[in-house]
């Protein structure tokens, strides 16, 4: 599986974000996309993911499902976590698996980041680290090939950002891919670096 | 399938639990119809013939209380994103929010009318009537309003636009479901052809709502 772009370009608002970017990722690749504030990472995740309309060029996904948009097989881990505070870590976490598409039962996923003793709080009196890894949980319950991660790391201490690491290694191995906008180091060792703005 | 009831099971969720705001529509409407008789004065003839219109105006205010928040919470915590992600079609998203919606907010208008109705000096057999105008009306106020709610999505303070936009667009309905409820007030007067253009407003509303809605939130996200 190839996600593949060509000559991609993005404005907002009338403004060019970037223009004339070129990069491929294969299955069990990361991509890490770097640079300054306001370079367009974001931007390109939220493109990638559909959320955003290209400008120019193409963006497909080789070997993925033709008639599927890319953002259907595609996880966008945001900068929002879309937790509902009234509602359980559990029923917010079976709410997203059911709606996108079903796969593991939502207890297995919740123990895979750490969260199953709280499976039944209600998910305002988390913290932003536990609200991110109740986030991270979806894209392990539900079995997608790309994962769009923006500062997957942020809020996290160093423990679930080791987690966080097995959890994207274990895509990778599978032949899952990912796209990561990120500042500093996500503890995965071979991943490639696309900078994004001027030199 | 499991993801449409999932949908609208969490939707219902969130309304009902604290902080929902399903039943300050409720609320709302029984606060303003009380407040009208001791604005109007005792005069039981005068109240009965604009009883219907009284509820009908506070129906319409209480639906666009929490219209807002159709969209509103989804955008602020980025649900909505993963909504646009989700397999379903964006134009069924957007429709089972908006059952959600009514089953939480519009429907309890039409269940606590009668009640109001005994305020407003209103008989009991034409009670049944104008609740069943409200019933066959409020799906058509709800899915228009599902269009504002779609265009202000993106704007801070969005509500007070979301009933400059909304208003206007919900006027026939108002005329016709009036009339209708009047006509089952007054002797001799035809309920029929009115409740039926009624009726067809909801449907209109029901089938471009939704269109309109999807429409207006793949442009309005960018």
């Amino acid at each position: 599986m190839y996600l593949r772009a060509e000559n991609l370009g993005c404005q907002r608002a009338g403004r060019e974000i970037f223009a004339g970017l070129n990069f491929a990722v294969g299955g069990g690749e990361a991509l890490l996309v770097t640079g300054r504030n306001g370079a367009g990472k974001s931007s390109l995740l939220r493109l990638i993911a559909g959320l955003v309309r290209q400008s120019a060029g193409r963006l497909e996904l080789e070997g993925g499902e033709t008639d599927t948009p890319i953002g259907e097989q595609a996880h966008y881990l945001g900068h929002l976590d879309a937790v509902k505070p009234s509602l359980t870590v559990a029923e917010n976490l079976r709410f997203w698996i059911e709606f996108l598409g079903g796969g593991r039962p939502a207890a297995a996923a919740l123990e895979a980041v750490g969260l199953a003793p709280l499976a039944d709080l209600p998910a305002v009196y988390l913290s932003a680290g536990q609200k991110r890894r109740l986030s991270i949980a979806r894209l392990v319950a539900v079995a997608r090939p790309l994962w769009l991660l923006d500062e997957p790391t942020s809020a996290l201490d160093a423990a679930s950002q080791r987690r966080l690491a097995e959890l994207m290694r274990t895509h990778l191995a599978g032949g899952g891919l990912i796209v990561a906008a990120t500042h500093g180091a996500i503890g995965l060792e071979r991943a490639r670096e696309l900078k994004l703005g001027p030199p | 399938m499991s993801a449409v009831t999932a949908l609208l099971e969490r939707d219902m969720r969130v309304a009902i639990r604290a902080g929902g705001g399903a039943l300050m529509g409720a609320l709302f409407f029984l606060i303003v119809v009380t407040m009208v008789p001791f604005a109007i004065g005792p005069d039981l003839r005068l109240l009965a013939r604009i009883g219907p219109a009284i509820l009908w105006l506070g129906a319409l205010l209480a639906s666009l209380l929490a219209l807002d928040r159709l969209f509103a919470t989804d955008y602020d915590d980025g649900s909505l994103d993963l909504l646009m992600t989700g397999n379903m079609p964006l134009e069924l998203t957007v429709t089972i929010k908006a059952i959600a919606h009514w089953l939480t907010t519009g429907l309890p208008l039409v269940v606590v009318a009668p009640v109001l109705g005994l305020l407003l000096n209103i008989e009991l057999r034409a009670m049944g009537a104008v609740a069943l105008t409200l019933l066959a009306g409020t799906p058509a106020l709800t899915f228009v309003g599902l269009i504002g709610a779609a265009l202000s999505v993106a704007l801070r303070r969005g509500g007070l636009l979301l009933a400059v936009l909304v208003l206007p667009l919900t006027v026939p309905v108002l005329i016709f479901g009036v009339s209708a409820a009047n006509a089952a007030i007054v002797d001799g007067a035809p309920f029929g052809p009115a409740f039926t253009i009624l009726c067809a407003l909801s449907l209109f509303a029901v089938v471009l709502g939704p269109i309109a809605a999807a429409a207006a939130l793949r442009y309005g996200l960018e």
